[in-house]
């Protein structure tokens, strides 16, 4: 047999993610994405401790324009300080993204998993269900759930989630309609693999790569949600985050521009950043668009 | 002796757009404990849909039993719970497939595959499920094991592959193999290794081997029994060097000529290659009360159209569904 005696230097095994890694590395607009992100969590995390100042403080005089006085970026209209604030906002701001992001895909994923497995009547009975969200027209059905159980950050949370689940679902369940016909899932059936572990050990890991990509990207359209959100006023007062910082200074727009010009920019370059990691993520995962 | 499997009087249904179409018609066969026989016909034959059904695994809302039994060990597993099924498979019956290149899960190393079943089915911790998931790497002849169980199914070659298949269906020590078509996607000098490992693994572990194909040289070099199927029916049966010798049906007579024989020189007088001519007659026209090969059938006759051929037993050993087995 020629594999026993031939020693031909082998390739370190490369777990597929490893390999992803690789492919995702070698995209630059995708890579610069990565670090303008590193940096934006990196500012949200120390941020606040480096610049001490109290975002909800009265610092100086109302509307001192960027760079007076000592104030990097200004004050607002109640002179409390904007760097300050943009820097405490970051992390609710990820935090909501992030948060809503996992929501959205807790329920996709359940919601496509249990459709696209068991298809039939179950998979009928989902997909209605999915349908009939995605017709709402999600900021209102969201103003609607937030305006009804009041603007707390887990209830903005939960009502960015309920209503952009659906894509989520809609993938997951085209992926495993797909890989539920592979000969792999046959193979595991036939050594007694219960249904359960077919479907979150066998046929999810194969779905993921879609999966990852639209969750990356719903990320960036949770803050753009809170924003909005945010905007029209329903958000807690109480916290900071750079839709509220918006929201609140919307009146002097034109007196005072860079009040909301400037977190409108950190949401603007945060957003962009996530879409072009996704956008890096969906090179690198999916095999169709690996140059080989 | 009570033998391990036995099929009674089999007929699997399934559901097809012109209605419903038994692909399995009255199939009745034993299976002893440490026989290897070989279902052998063209594709379509409903060889494949016989391996399901004794793994319970038939389409489902697709196909379904819709009567006789599956006896494994005085069970019937056409009765049987799922749960109870669930048990059985990967652990006293298993099977591999035609495809060993898209049969391993590609997100998971071979070692953990092999390792998964262990732990469900002989409850063995992670780290002694590892080290036997080592040993049958070893012992499916998988070069250099220790390093290869952490590679990716994609980093293995078909043949290694289908090894490692062998290895997660053999790692419980199943009473039957089902192999549907092991060797059908691989080239010939590893088909050879292929029935040469498992015919070594049978001999060691005693596993009864039930091999679907539609590879004569396989039949030959595997199976101490062999069972033609042509339309969802048995149309024969025998010890192969019998049946191979002499075939009592046209159809396997047909299926034998078939096969090339090598000859140094091509010379004007060899042998005529044969074919059968006509193709397997469409799920529609299964279940007839007929010969279903009459259309094919160089020794078809009025009485073949009109009514199905009984089984017959002939020489003591071989039976045959044939109007005419006696002068075959």
């Amino acid at each position: 047999m020629s594999d026993e005696t031939l020693h031909i230097p082998v390739e370190k095994a490369r777990s597929p993610l490893a390999e992803a890694w690789e492919m995702f590395r070698q995209n630059h607009l995708a890579m610069v994405g990565l670090a303008i992100l590193i940096l934006i969590v990196l500012g949200a995390i120390f941020g606040p401790l480096i610049y001490p100042t109290d975002p909800y403080e009265m610092v100086w005089a109302p509307f001192s324009p960027p760079g007076q006085e000592g104030f990097l970026l200004g004050t607002d209209y109640l002179g409390r300080d904007i760097l300050s604030q943009l820097l405490n906002g970051a992390r609710v701001t990820l935090i909501i993204g992030l948060a809503a992001a996992f929501v959205t895909v807790a329920i996709g994923i359940t919601v496509g998993a249990l459709a696209g497995f068991y298809g039939g009547a179950i998979e009928e009975a989902l997909m209605r269900f999915t349908e009939f969200f995605q017709v709402l027209p999600t900021l209102l059905f969201s103003m609607v759930i937030v305006s009804l159980f009041g603007a707390s950050l887990p209830m903005i949370t939960f009502a960015i989630g309920v209503v952009s689940w659906t894509a989520v679902a809609r993938i997951t369940r085209a992926e495993f309609l797909r890989i539920r016909e592979m000969d792999y899932v046959m193979a595991s059936r036939a050594s007694g693999a219960p249904g359960m572990r077919l479907m979150f050990t066998v046929i999810l890991p194969n779905s993921l790569p879609p999966i990852i990509v639209q969750s990356a990207l719903m990320v960036g359209s949770a803050i753009l949600f809170e924003a909005g959100l945010s905007f029209l006023g329903l958000t807690d007062p109480n916290i900071v985050s750079w839709g509220q910082i918006i929201g609140s200074n919307r009146q002097y727009i034109l007196e005072a521009g860079y009040t909301v010009t400037i977190p409108g920019l950190a949401i603007f370059v945060t957003v962009l950043a996530i879409s072009l990691v996704g956008d890096g993520l969906n090179d690198a995962l999916n095999p169709k668009l690996r140059k080989r | 002796m009570e033998p391990l499997l036995k099929v009674e009087n089999l007929r699997i249904e399934l559901k097809t757009r012109a209605g419903v179409a038994p692909v399995i018609d009255d199939l009745s066969f034993e299976l002893g404990q440490g026989e290897s026989i070989s279902f052998v016909g063209e594709s379509g034959c409903g060889k494949s849909m016989t391996a399901l059904a004794i793994m319970g695994l038939l389409p489902e809302g697709i196909g379904r039993v819709a009567s006789g039994r599956i006896l494994f060990g005085g069970e019937d597993l056409t009765a049987a719970s799922d749960r109870r099924l669930r048990d059985i498979r990967g652990n006293e019956i298993s099977m591999i497939f035609q495809e060993p290149m898209t049969s391993l899960n590609p997100v998971y190393t071979v070692g953990e595959q092999i390792a998964e079943v262990l732990r469900a089915h002989q409850g063995l911790g992670q780290r002694a499920a590892w080290t036997m998931a080592a040993e049958l790497l070893d012992a499916v002849r998988i070069p250099n094991p220790g390093r290869r169980i952490d590679d990716y199914p994609f980093q293995m070659s078909g043949g290694q592959r289908q090894r490692v298949m062998i290895a997660i269906a053999l790692a419980c020590k199943p009473k039957i193999l089902i192999a549907d078509e092991p060797t059908t996607a691989l080239d010939v000098t590893v088909q050879a290794q292929i029935f040469d490992l498992l015919r070594d693994l049978r001999a060691q572990t005693g596993t009864s081997i039930i091999m679907i194909t539609h590879d004569m040289g396989a039949v030959a070099e595997m199976a101490e029994r062999m069972i033609v199927m042509y339309a969802g029916r048995k149309v024969e049966e025998g010890p192969v060097a019998d049946v191979i010798a002499h075939a009592r049906h046209p159809y396997t007579h047909g299926l034998i000529s078939c096969v090339p024989h090598i000859v140094a020189n091509l010379t004007e007088e060899r042998e005529e290659l044969t074919e059968v001519p006509g193709i397997v007659p469409g799920l529609g026209e299964f279940g007839q009360d007929m010969c279903l090969f009459s259309a094919r059938c160089p020794r078809v006759t009025e009485k073949c159209r009109s009514a199905r051929p009984p089984e017959a037993m002939l020489g003591g050993s071989q039976v045959s569904a044939c109007w005419h087995a006696e002068e075959v």
